[in-house]
């Protein structure tokens, strides 16, 4: 517990813009990383996850602002000199050295004592749940093993500030889903500031306390997981994130309503020049789910596909919109369905009705 | 019966396939039996032959009996050693220098390295003695610039022989540590700066034993040919660095002597194979040759 208040150190991040060219990979961004906080980094590809990551370690110089960690200026800090550490995308294990060797590597470079080290490079090794694996070759390492060779290597000097870009990209989906979860635990065991990077959504919900989305080298939307898909800011934020369908919405003063017919509103209407309803496909309901107070659209079905665990049906409005459904298939279901060409009725809770600037973000 | 399905057959056509192999690959076999083992088979032959034309050790006696032998031996590999010395001083840094440039530019570089390979050895190797000698422009322009006084003494001697020779040898060490070094990948540098080493900490721990391979593959390379090099140490040396090659040379030129020349060359062939040996228990062969990456 101790351990943990002396481990996190908070990032600020303010008005740091990198240019390659005439192409902006970082545009003026400002960014507040809590102390001991999950921050994933996350956006379509080219859109300055990297770079950005590459800044806090040191080896992207930008072309202006500040960074500090603590309260400790350090964006012109040497890379070696920052103590941050840094699982690459691929892993950067030198060939050269055993499991022991690469993890010992830093503390090495710290003089600790050669009993100290060993201690240490074996209780980092066991955090990875890779204990006894130190006299091993490299090239004698999973995927997998790697990747935790490499973690154990950033953690074992007991940086504060911990970065990792795309850690888990080149793992299969399985134990992908596997070392998310343990990431994450080692995260709450260790308490670092931790700056992940990643281009799926999926990981970034399931680990992140929160979550920045950034495309061409902007933040779009600072938020945790709950309320990034819930109520992003944005169309860009919301398109990138889950699945959504986009209706045209009219408001007139306080009254918001969709093709003639006023919405029962749950959140305060978005200050926007233009407005979009946005709506998830597994918020909407079909009739028999339908309760008193919910907003309904009338629709025909146009495709009903099975998925296995789920089914979607995809459905046009009266004036030309198309929504897709997402439900469970539980016994009954599957017959129960509506089949093409039926008219139906959906319903969307008044929580689940989203309204969001419709502007599109430009560049 | 289903557990041999065709095997009788795949086994067949495994074999025809590599009967064919064997088929296309048999004259050069029969060229490497006539150029290589024949002429090495009859150099070990001949030097058991002795002065009555029967059996005799007497060629190899003598490299063991007359000082003077073990003396050349002595000098050749000594020669041999500063020249690999020398090569890997300078190839070594601008090999890191080369690597590091953008790849056009590299490859630019790595051309003027090589352009000395598409000119004669006997031209580049008289070059250095007119450039070297009293007369010659090297000494005039130091004097005339300050650097030294009097004309010194640069070629017919070990200096001038250790000068052609690197300039001869310098591209057989920088391409195998260029080749090296381009491969290792820059991020082992970056994560060893983000693990806290500075760059020379970064430089020593982690650039050095990665591009080794290489430079013990060039440094081999360049030793072994050393050992059997003749043009250049034999013209810019002027006779006062003997090497065992200039002594296989004057046993037959001045003394028809075929037995001891070939004594001379098993000896020499004996020891580049033990030198390769040796380095084999240290590191894989195929390296020398740019496979086994
Ligand atoms: N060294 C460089 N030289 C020129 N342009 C660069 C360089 N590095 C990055 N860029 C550009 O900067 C932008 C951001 O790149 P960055 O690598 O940060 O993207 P990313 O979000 O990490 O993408 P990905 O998900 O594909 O890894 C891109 O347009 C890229 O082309
Ligand atoms: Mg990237």
């Amino acid at each position: 517990m101790t351990d943990q208040t002396k481990a996190a150190l908070p990032i600020t991040v303010r008005n740091i813009t990198k240019t390659y060219g005439r192409v902006f990979a970082l545009n003026d961004v400002s960014l507040d990383i809590r102390s001991g906080e999950f921050l994933t980094l996350l956006g379509p590809s080219g859109s300055g996850k990297t770079t950005l990551l590459m800044v806090l370690a040191g080896f992207t110089r930008p072309d202006r602002g500040s960074l500090t960690f603590g309260d400790r200026e350090v964006i012109r800090t040497a890379p070696h000199l920052r103590d941050v550490g840094m699982v690459f995308q691929n892993y950067a294990l030198f060939p050269h050295m055993t499991v022991a060797g690469n993890v010992g590597y830093p503390l090495r470079l710290r003089g600790v004592a050669k009993a100290e080290a060993g201690r240490r490079i074996e209780r980092a090794l066991e955090t990875v749940q890779l204990g006894g694996y130190g006299n091993r070759r490299i090239d004698q390492l999973s995927g997998g093993q790697k990747q935790r060779v490499a973690l154990a290597r950033s953690i074992v000097f007991e940086p504060r500030i911990l970065l990792m870009d795309e850690p888990l990209s080149a793992l299969d989906k399985k134990l992908r889903d596997r070392m998310q979860i343990e990431l994450r635990h080692l995260h709450e065991k260790l308490g670092m500031t931790t700056v992940y990077v990643t281009h799926d959504q999926r990981e970034a919900l399931t680990m992140s306390d929160r979550i920045a989305v950034v495309n061409h080298g902007r933040i779009m939307q600072l938020a945790n997981p709950r309320d990034l898909y819930n109520q992003p800011a944005n169309r860009f934020v919301a398109d990138f994130i889950g699945d959504s369908a986009f209706l045209p919405v009219q408001r007139e003063g306080s009254t918001v309503s969709f093709a003639g017919q006023p919405l029962t509103l749950a959140h305060p209407i978005p200050d926007a020049a233009s407005l979009l309803l946005m709506i998830r496909p597994e918020r909407l309901r079909l009739a028999r789910d339908i309760t008193e107070g919910m907003n309904t659209f009338q629709a025909t079905v146009t495709e009903v596909v099975y998925q296995g665990d789920s089914f979607l049906l995809y459905a046009r409005t009266g004036d030309g919109s198309e929504l897709a459904m997402r439900g469970a298939i539980r016994g009954g279901t599957v017959s129960g369905l509506p089949a093409t060409g039926d008219r139906i009725t959906l319903g969307l809770d008044p929580a689940d009705t989203v309204l969001i600037d419709g502007e599109e973000v430009r560049r | 019966m289903t557990a041999d399905l065709n095997a009788a057959g795949l086994r067949r056509d495994e074999a025809a396939e590599r009967l064919a192999l064997f088929g296309l690959a048999s004259p050069a076999l029969l060229l490497v039996l006539i150029v290589m083992v024949l002429p090495v088979g009859w150099l070990f032959y001949v030097s058991f032959v002795g002065a009555d034309g029967g059996f005799s050790m007497e060629n190899y006696a003598r490299m063991v009996r007359e000082k003077s032998y073990g003396r050349i031996f002595l000098q050749t590999f000594n020669v041999s050693l500063l020249t690999t010395g020398l090569c890997i001083l300078i190839g070594y840094p601008l090999a890191y220098f080369i690597s590091g440039l953008p790849t056009r530019i590299a490859n630019l570089c790595l051309i003027t390295v090589l352009l000395p390979f598409w000119t004669s050895l006997l031209v580049r190797t008289y070059a250095w003695l007119v450039l070297l000698q009293k007369q010659g422009l090297v000494n005039t322009w130091a004097i005339s610039l300050g650097l030294w006084d009097e004309p010194i003494k640069m070629v017919h001697n070990l200096t001038g022989t250790l000068i052609g020779m690197v300039h001869i040898m310098l591209p057989f060490l920088i391409l195998p540590v260029y080749g090296a070094m381009r491969a290792i990948d820059r991020d082992y540098l970056k994560a060893a700066a983000n693990l806290g080493a500075s760059p020379t900490r970064a430089f020593w721990t982690v650039f050095v034993p990665l591009s080794a391979p290489g430079l013990f593959a060039g440094a081999l390379m360049v030793f072994i040919l050393c050992l059997g090099f003749f043009v250049t140490p034999a013209v810019l040396g002027g006779g006062r660095v003997i090497l065992v090659s200039m002594k296989i040379v004057s046993n037959i030129e001045l003394f028809v002597n075929w037995g001891a020349a070939s004594a001379l060359g098993v000896v020499l062939l004996a020891l580049t194979f033990l030198i390769l040996w040796v380095a084999s228990k240290f590191v894989r062969l195929e390296q020398l040759t740019g496979g086994g990456h």
